[in-house]
């Protein structure tokens, strides 16, 4: 059991190593030119512009269950003005940024574990090599400049929705005012709230494209080798958002207390 | 030139090359021949510095491609063309873009030089007029021969051919075969193909050396290798599964 255990640490250790390695490589290659804008734009409408509907419906709907279930508390205690403030807070601290992320790394992370999984399996990844073009530079920086500067806007998207979500329950429900509905949530709100979202969304962003693509490049065994590669992109990222988002969460509450 | 010195491969406990000595002069096209899973493909990606080896050495103009890095292997790789054996071609670029890859993605800007050298390139290939199209909308035989295309864009000094003929219709095959004469004849490129298609191999070979057990065992013009006593040779040449060779081995 020991020598089982073993193992599994060194490999784990090998895995961390090999991601770190591609995060640091992707960094560097991302300050030297050439500078692909055609590729960087792709993605980034692919990430971005393509994730709005599925980002709108998930928040909007979060908004709309949040309010509706502290409704059912917060009318008990008569407290149920502060329904605004409650949503504003829970989705700009947390249920933005989490929630978009695994909407992204569902969809997105997913898309880029099987598109670059079959470039490694039908050979076009050493196409590229022997093209003298570094498969790093042309495939994973822009996916990660796309990946870094989308999901915080992503993000600020959906708290916009989530708190639109909130509004349609407190005002259309609830009777509370639309201009007290507003205060309420815009006096709660500090920029430390938004702020510390997008420092989540910033490495949520990280994650989602260092494993995607560390999957993808490592793919081997066909077809098969994909479809399983893209599992284990989608619940590594699944796992580590997760993770690092209880990490920041304890961070910043002692930090700003 | 290039000149391989005691090459040695293994992937975990498997060797597939085991000293392997084979030169190949400039200009020559030199095939390799050999069962599936004889160490091939290795052979070739070895060669082009996208595997590295255990211990030898790979000289290719008097540089010893297994010892660059970054930039001064890019440099060496652009001496080359390389067919792979499942054509390769990128799927989310046209063939135009596949074709020119090279030369837009190394700044290359003068457009109509580039467009001019596609069309040629294609042409070349038997297959003009199909630049807007994407890899998915070709058959098998046309991927292969845009591969080649893209292969033989920019210039390359050293072509490889890794299973050029696998997987075509005899016609398709033969197609490709007159091909990489023609391209020999024509461009006069130092080559090295890697088959177990013997019709392809004596059709395109000035040289055919066959790779057994991790070694060169055997090397000689098609007329010789033809000729030659050597067990192992004439039971792969005529595709016997009874002989010196297993069925069980490589595969």
């Amino acid at each position: 059991m020991f020598r089982y255990l073993g193992e599994r640490f060194i490999s784990l250790t090998g895995y961390l190593g090999s991601v770190g390695v591609l995060l640091g490589e992707a960094l560097v290659l991302s300050l030297i030119p050439p500078f692909r804008k055609k590729n960087l734009f792709e993605q980034m409408t692919k990430i971005g512009v393509e994730s709005l509907p599925l980002v709108s419906l998930t928040s909007l709907f979060t908004g709309i269950v949040l309010a509706l279930q502290s409704a059912y508390q917060m009318q008990k205690i008569g407290a149920r003005i502060y329904i605004s403030s409650l949503v504003a807070l829970s989705i700009t601290r947390e249920l933005g940024p989490v929630l978009t992320a695994l909407v992204v790394a569902g969809r997105m992370g997913a898309a880029v574990t099987a598109e670059l999984g079959t470039m490694k399996v039908t050979e076009q990844i050493e196409a590229l090599q022997t093209l003298a073009v570094n498969p790093i530079k042309y495939l994973v920086v822009p996916r990660f400049i796309a990946m870094m500067s989308m999901l915080p806007v992503l993000t600020v998207y959906a708290d916009f929705v989530g708190i639109l979500g909130g509004f349609i329950v407190g005002v259309g429900k609830l009777g509370i005012g639309k201009s007290l509905y507003m205060r309420m949530t815009f006096n709660t709100l500090g920029y430390k709230d938004v702020f510390t979202g997008l420092i989540k969304a910033f490495f949520f962003a990280i994650i989602i494209a260092v494993i995607s693509c560390r999957e993808g490049l490592d793919t081997e065994g066909g077809a098969e080798g994909v479809g399983r590669a893209t599992t284990r992109a989608v619940v590594f990222s699944f796992i580590l958002i997760i993770a690092a988002d209880c990490l920041f969460t304890a961070l910043f509450y002692f930090m700003f207390k | 030139m290039i000149e391989i010195i005691n090459l040695c491969k293994s992937f975990g406990d498997k060797i597939v090359l085991e000293n392997l000595n084979l030169k190949i002069n400039t200009g020559e096209t030199v095939v390799i021949i050999g069962r599936s899973g004889c160490g091939k493909s290795v052979l070739l990606k070895l060669i082009i510095g996208l595997l590295r080896p255990d211990a030898g050495e790979i000289i290719i103009d008097g540089e010893d491609i297994t010892r660059l890095k970054g930039k001064e292997l890019d440099r060496l790789r652009m001496k080359f063309g390389m067919l792979f054996q499942s054509s390769a071609l990128f799927d989310s670029l046209t063939v135009k873009e596949n074709v020119g890859f090279f030369f837009y993605e190394h700044g290359y800007t003068e457009k109509e030089k580039i467009e001019k050298r596609i069309n040629e390139c294609l042409n070349l290939v038997g297959l003009p007029g199909i630049e807007g199209f994407y890899p998915a909308q070709l058959s098998g035989g046309m991927k292969k021969r845009v591969a080649l295309a893209r292969a033989i864009c920019m210039h390359p000094e050293i072509i490889l051919y890794d299973e050029p003929t696998t997987g075509l219709d005899p016609i398709t095959a033969d197609a490709i075969n007159n091909l990489i004469v023609e391209l020999h004849d024509k461009i006069r490129v130092t080559a090295l193909a890697v088959t177990h298609d013997m019709k392809s191999a004596f059709k395109i070979g000035d040289r055919i050396a066959m790779l057994y057990k991790g070694k060169i065992i055997a090397s000689g013009t098609p007329q010789e290798i033809m000729e030659m006593n050597n067990p192992i040779v004439k039971q792969f040449i005529q595709g016997e599964s009874e002989g010196v060779i297993a069925v069980e081995e490589g595969g």
